[in-house]
């Protein structure tokens, strides 16, 4: 594990002259799992991606420890942040060794191949995804849940200290979304990964976050420990939803109630 | 987690699997290569046997058929190698770089505007010999920088190189066809080989020319083969892997063009050859990779044993291969779109 902080500071970003972002700060605590959750467009995958070096930053920067990420070789960087993006489409007929195998590219040289090293980092990543028996299975075949833990395994391949990941259970069901969430917590708890990720299900956020971070219209509203920012007002000021909010009766987290226009009160 | 696997030799197991069959597939292309390639030297006017044939090719034997060998047979069998080689090759790194299967030069336009640069060449300007071949490389890399000047929007996006380049294509068709039918009938009959593809006039300085830019050019291949992995997992994925993506993908599409050019500027556009070949060549090795070595084998073949049916086996009389390609390679087009279809609707 690493205790290296992920660090924004006065960063914006934007598409096309447009300011999505605009001067932000933030930390992404060692050793934790963030979530950073708002409504629609609110900016917090442009942000995912600033973090990454996916988006090029218009102003601020990026460190990692004392290193300016925008400075640091790729390479490098792809060592030690690992970033999973929204939706990604396996290429036709890739198996899923082969996929997680594409892990290990940011740690061999220009004409490496695999090793046995690699291979054993490889079957790791599978078996701590619970994907080793699908090994020889082509990717396009599996199911939803099976192929975002096959991409995870990918990421995990890639050994790095910290993990990204933007919206990792969209298109997964209830079941498929608890098992993925519990995977993350897993890593982060026996391997001290540091974990952000931007997710849609802010209960689901709230159970499984140490550090939430709020945002709306681009700017953070609230971040820090679920229990604390996850208020009424704070559902209210970022979403604009009548809310009430009270105990998760399994976790003891904090659980939004939405009111609505024809329950309640 | 409990998992089916035993040993951590299990991925190992199944990477060394792939690679044996990716050997066979290759070893299988160099038997087939050899074998035609020797057929090819004993079939024609004057049918060598097979020893007599090799005896010539080392230099040996009788003085005429070393002759016929050296001086006829060999040179095109060398050359459909290399164009098919080229072909395969540069429909390959189209296909992985653009993540489309149906990216080739042929539907590009970039074939078209070597077409267009020699009929222009022979027509327009009344040139002859290597000049016409440097015309037809002008035209393949003048429609290249044209799909990339008006593609190009702050990073390359596939859908839209593809659409710029069928529009670029008619264009040059249609350019091409106007100066054929404003030229009198023999000079349009010799122009007319630059829009099918032949590989029965490259020799000597030419067939030089030719095998040293393949050869250069590949090793360029070898240089950025290593991100074809990660860059088929798409723009965002390949950077997080910590690949330079806009560099990665102009360098791969720079050498598929100067593959293209290069082999159209010495025997035409060859129909089909560069989308067919990769498409047969990822079904063979079925890794799911960019498979750019196996393409371009299957490419060097395929070249050859069109070219043989053209002189041989159809018509009775001499066929360019371009012809034999098309008539090929067009049905297999049809058939890869309606399985695809399937497919994805599966």
């Amino acid at each position: 594990m690493s205790d290296l902080a992920l660090r924004a500071e006065g960063v914006s970003l934007g598409y096309d002259g447009r300011r999505v972002i605009d001067g932000l700060d933030l930390v992404i605590p060692p050793g934790r799992i963030t979530a950073i959750v708002g409504p629609n467009a609110c900016g917090k995958s442009t942000l995912l991606r600033g973090l990454a070096r996916l988006h090029p930053l218009e102003a601020g920067r990026v460190t990692l420890g004392e290193d300016d990420v925008s400075r640091m070789p790729r390479r490098e960087l792809a060592r030690r942040v690992g970033m999973l993006p929204q939706s990604s489409i396996a290429p036709d007929g890739v198996r899923v060794a082969e996929l997680v195998g594409r892990g290990r590219y940011p740690h061999q040289g220009w004409f490496g191949r695999h090793s046995s090293d690699d291979d054993a980092v490889v079957l790791a990543a599978l078996e701590s995804t619970g994907t080793a028996d699908l090994a020889d299975r082509q990717v396009q075949e599996l199911s939803g849940g099976q192929r975002q833990r096959v991409w995870i395994a990918m990421v995990l391949a890639q050994q790095t200290d910290i993990v990204l990941l933007d919206e990792p259970t969209t298109f997964l069901d209830v079941r498929h979304q608890l098992d993925l969430l519990d995977l993350l917590t897993e890593l982060n708890r026996t391997r001290g990964t540091t974990v952000a990720m931007v997710l849609h299900e802010l209960n689901l956020a709230s159970r499984y976050a140490d550090n939430l971070v709020v945002m709306s219209a681009g700017q953070i509203v609230a971040e820090g420990a679920p229990d604390v920012v996850l208020t009424q007002d704070v559902v209210l000021r970022a979403f604009g939803l009548e809310a009430q909010v009270v105990r998760d009766p399994v976790s003891g987290s904090p659980l939004v109630v939405p009111v609505g226009r024809f329950h309640g009160a | 987690m409990t998992s089916t696997v035993d040993a951590p030799t299990a991925v190992g197991r199944l990477r060394v699997a792939r690679r044996r069959r990716l050997v066979l597939v290759l070893a299988t292309f160099l038997v087939l290569g050899v074998a035609l390639a020797t057929l090819a030297l004993t079939l024609g006017a004057a049918s060598l046997p097979p020893g007599r044939a090799l005896l010539a090719l080392l230099g040996a034997g009788d003085a005429k058929d070393v002759f016929i060998v050296h001086r006829l047979r060999l040179p095109r069998v060398e050359a459909a190698l290399l164009v098919g080689a080229a072909f395969g090759l540069a429909g390959a790194l189209f296909q992985s770089t653009l993540r489309n299967p149906l990216a080739s030069p042929d539907i590009l336009g970039i074939a078209s505007g070597a077409s267009l640069g020699a009929v222009w060449a022979l027509l327009g300007l009344g040139l002859t010999g290597l000049t016409v071949s440097g015309f037809a490389f002008l035209g393949a890399s003048a429609v290249a920088v044209a799909i990339w000047f008006l593609a190009w929007r702050r990073g390359l996006h596939s859908v839209r190189f593809v659409l710029v380049g069928v529009g670029l294509a008619y264009l040059c068709s249609s350019v091409l066809a106007w100066l054929l039918a404003r030229a009198d009938v023999r000079e349009a009959q010799s122009a007319l080989l630059w829009t099918v593809g032949s590989v029965s006039d490259v020799r000597g300085e030419e067939l030089g020319l030719l095998a040293g830019g393949v050869a250069i050019l590949a090793l360029g291949v070898a240089l950025v083969s290593r991100t074809q992995g990660p860059l088929a997992l798409g723009d965002d994925n390949a950077r997080a892997l910590g690949v330079h993506v806009d560099a990665a993908r102009v360098g791969s599409l720079l050498l598929a063009v100067a593959l293209v050019a290069l082999a159209t500027s010495f025997a035409g556009p060859i129909a089909f050859v560069a989308l067919v070949a990769p498409a047969i060549a990822r079904r063979l090795v079925d890794d799911g990779g960019a498979a750019l070595l196996p393409s371009a084998a299957t490419g060097a073949v395929l070249v050859l044993v069109s070219d043989l049916a053209g002189q041989h086996a159809l018509f009775g009389v001499g066929a360019p291969v371009g012809i034999v390609t098309g008539l090929v390679g067009a049905p297999y087009l049809l058939w890869l779109l309606a399985t695809n279809d399937k497919r994805s609707a599966a």
